[in-house]
C-alpha cells in the first residue's frame, strides 16, 4: 500500500470514528431513558394526575397539558411574529433597519434561556402579580421566536429571483407576489421552521420555571400558574421518593419522543423541499 | 409549375429567381406597407448603476407590429435597454435613469405617479431561462389574469388559458393535461408557456430577452416562428447573442456596443450596409 493511499485510508478511518462518536450520546440517551422510563408509562401516566408523595403510579397528565397551553400559546404568538419579520428581512428590508432586526434576532438565538426567563418574570409576572402560563408562553416566545425568523428568512432566499422576476414582469403587485408565489413555494420550509423553534419550545425548563412556576393540578387558565413536563422532571428527579423518580423518567421519555418526532419530521420536510425548488 | 421551370422567358427567370434566394432575412418583405407609428420612442435614454454608467444617449424608435432586435457583445447594455421599457429595473439597488427619456405610445414611462403594475401588463417580458412558476400548467396563466381581471368567472378564465397556450402554438400538446405541473414540460413548452403567460394578460409590446439561449435548434425554430405569427398582433422587441436569429426574424435591429447605440435601422440595411465600422466588423464576427 503506498503511504498515499495508508494516509487516506487513516483519514478516512478518522471520519468515520468521528461520526460515530457523535451519533453515540444519542444512542445512549436513548437507551437509558428508555429502559429507565418506560416503567413508567402506562395508560395512567397520560391521564392521571400527580400522585401524593410515596404513592406508586399516578401521572403527569397536568403537566403535559399545561405543557401544550404554554407552548401552544408561544407557538401562536411567535409564528405570525416571526414569519412576518422574515417576509421582511428577505423581501423588503434593505437599509439599516433590517440590519437591526437580524442582528437583534442573531443575538437572542443565543441568549441563556434563564435570562430570557428573568426578564419576563420581571416584566410580565410582576406586572401581573402572578405566575402564569401566559408569561411562560411570552418567555418561551423570546427563545422561538428567533428561531423561527432565522430559519424562515434561509428558505425564503432559496425561493429563486427568477420566479420574483416572472411575477413581477406579468404586472403582479409586490406584496400580492409575495403572499401568492414566494410564500407557497417556500412552504414546507416554514413549516420546518416552526417545528424546530415548537422542539425547542417543549424542552425549555430555566424561562418556564421563572415565569409559570407549576402546579400539581390541572389548570387551563392561562391567567394562573401551570405546570410543564420540563418543571415536573425537575421537581421529581431531585426528590427522595421512587415513584416520583420514575415519573421524571417517564416524563423525559414523553419529552425525547416529541422532540425526536419534530426534528426528524422537520428533517423529512426539509429534504423533500429541497428535492421540490431543485 | 414546371412549365416554368423549363421555359426561358424573362419571366420564368425571375421567379426561378425568387425561389432559390435563400430566404435570409425578411427585412425588405414588409417595406411595401406603410411604415408603422412608433410604439417605443427612446430618446437620449442614459442608465447608471451608482457611479457606474450602463447606458448613454440611447435614442430610438421602435415601431408598432414589427419585430425589432437588440444585438452586440455580453454586457453592453441590451438587457439593461430592454428592462427599462418596464421599469424591471427599478428594483435593482443603486439603478437611476442618468438622462432622456422613454415614451410608450407617447406617455413618459418613468413620468411621476405611473401606474407601475399597468405597465408591465401592457409590456410583456420573457426571460432567457424560462421560469414558470411551480403550479399547474392552468394555475401559471390564470394566475396573473385572475390579478388583473378581478371576480373573473371560472368559465371566462378558461377561455383566455386557452386563448393565450393557442396563441403560444401549445395548445395541442397540453390540452389534455392542463391541471400538470409546468415544472414537467420540457425547455421548450416551459418557454413557450411564459410566452403564453405574459400574453394572457393582452399587453402591447412583447420583449424577449435572449429567450432561445436554453434552447435547442428545434426548439429555437418554433419559437422563431412563433414570433413571426405574433409579429402581426403585437410589438416585439428581442435581445439575442443570435446572429442568424435577427437577421432571420428581425425588421429592426439596434447594434448596443459598450453602453452606446452605435446604430440602429431596417434589419437588411443593419446586416449588409452598416453606416458604422464597429456595426459591419460586429456582424462580420470579427469580435463578440
Amino acid at each position: 500500500m503506498t503511504a498515499r493511499k495508508a494516509a487516506s485510508t487513516l483519514f478516512m478511518g478518522a471520519l468515520w470514528v468521528a461520526g460515530l462518536v457523535a451519533v453515540i450520546p444519542l444512542v445512549l440517551i436513548v437507551y437509558y431513558v428508555l429502559l429507565k422510563g418506560l416503567p413508567a408509562v402506562h395508560v395512567g401516566f397520560f391521564t392521571q394526575t400527580a400522585p401524593p408523595p410515596g404513592v406508586p403510579g399516578g401521572g403527569m397528565s397536568q403537566a403535559m397539558w399545561g405543557t401544550g397551553l404554554i407552548v401552544g400559546m408561544a407557538t401562536l404568538i411567535s409564528v405570525p411574529l416571526g414569519v412576518l419579520t422574515a417576509v421582511y428581512l428577505s423581501e423588503f428590508g434593505r437599509g439599516r433597519l433590517a440590519v437591526g432586526v437580524r442582528f437583534v434576532a442573531e443575538i437572542l438565538l443565543s441568549t441563556p434561556s434563564i435570562v430570557a426567563g428573568a426578564f419576563i418574570w420581571a416584566l410580565v409576572v410582576v406586572a401581573m402579580h402572578s405566575f402564569s402560563a401566559l408569561a411562560g408562553a411570552i418567555a418561551l416566545t423570546v427563545l422561538m421566536w428567533p428561531i423561527i425568523t432565522r430559519a424562515t428568512e434561509e428558505t425564503l432566499r432559496l425561493v429563486p429571483d427568477e420566479l420574483r422576476e416572472a411575477a413581477l414582469a406579468l404586472g403582479v403587485p409586490r406584496w400580492k407576489m409575495v403572499l401568492r408565489i414566494v410564500i407557497p413555494t417556500a412552504g414546507s420550509g416554514i413549516l420546518t421552521a416552526v417545528m424546530l423553534a415548537v422542539a425547542r419550545g417543549f424542552g425549555e425548563t430555566a424561562p418556564i420555571l421563572l415565569t409559570s412556576l407549576g402546579n400539581d393540578f390541572l389548570n387551563t387558565n392561562p391567567l394562573q400558574p401551570t405546570d410543564a413536563v420540563p418543571l415536573r422532571i425537575y421537581n421529581y428527579a431531585q426528590s427522595a421518593f421512587p415513584a416520583w423518580q420514575t415519573l421524571a423518567w417517564g416524563g423525559a421519555i414523553t419529552l425525547l419522543g416529541a422532540v425526536l418526532v419534530l426534528s426528524i419530521g422537520a428533517r423529512l420536510l426539509s429534504d423533500r423541499q429541497q428535492r421540490r425548488l431543485g | 409549375m414546371s412549365d416554368t421551370f423549363a421555359s426561358d422567358s424573362a419571366e420564368s427567370l425571375g421567379i426561378l429567381e425568387t425561389l432559390v434566394r435563400p430566404a435570409v432575412s425578411r427585412a425588405g418583405e414588409r417595406e411595401a406597407e406603410s411604415t408603422s407609428a412608433p410604439m417605443v420612442t427612446v430618446n437620449g435614454l442614459g442608465v447608471a448603476y451608482g457611479s457606474k454608467t450602463a447606458l448613454e444617449g440611447v435614442s430610438m424608435l421602435i415601431p408598432e407590429r414589427r419585430i425589432t432586435a437588440f444585438i452586440g457583445p455580453s454586457g453592453c447594455g441590451k438587457s439593461t435597454a430592454l428592462r427599462c421599457f418596464n421599469r424591471m429595473n427599478d428594483g435593482i439597488s443603486g439603478f437611476r435613469i442618468s438622462g432622456g427619456t422613454v415614451l410608450l405610445d407617447g406617455q413618459d414611462v418613468y413620468a411621476r405617479g405611473v401606474n407601475v403594475t399597468a405597465l408591465r401588463r401592457a409590456v410583456g417580458m420573457v426571460f432567457q431561462q424560462p421560469n414558470p412558476f411551480p403550479m399547474s400548467i392552468y394555475d401559471n396563466i390564470a394566475l396573473a389574469v385572475r390579478e388583473h381581471e378581478r371576480g373573473i368567472s371560472r368559465s371566462t378564465l378558461d377561455g383566455i388559458v386557452e386563448q393565450a397556450l393557442r396563441q403560444a402554438n401549445l395548445w395541442d400538446e397540453v390540452r389534455d393535461c392542463l391541471t400538470q405541473s409546468a415544472l414537467s414540460l420540457s425547455g421548450g413548452q416551459q418557454q413557450r408557456l411564459c410566452i403564453a403567460r405574459a400574453l394572457a394578460v393582452r399587453p402591447t409590446v412583447l420583449m424577449l430577452d435572449e429567450p432561445c439561449a436554453s434552447l435547442d435548434p428545434i426548439s429555437t425554430g418554433r419559437i422563431e416562428e412563433l414570433l413571426l405569427e405574433l409579429s402581426a398582433d403585437y410589438t416585439i422587441v428581442i435581445v439575442t447573442h443570435n446572429l442568424a436569429q435577427a437577421q432571420r426574424i428581425s425588421d429592426k435591429v439596434g447594434f448596443f456596443l459598450m453602453g452606446r447605440l452605435v446604430e440602429f435601422g431596417d434589419a437588411l440595411q443593419v446586416f449588409e450596409a452598416s453606416a458604422r465600422p464597429e456595426t459591419a466588423e460586429y456582424v462580420r464576427g470579427a469580435f463578440g
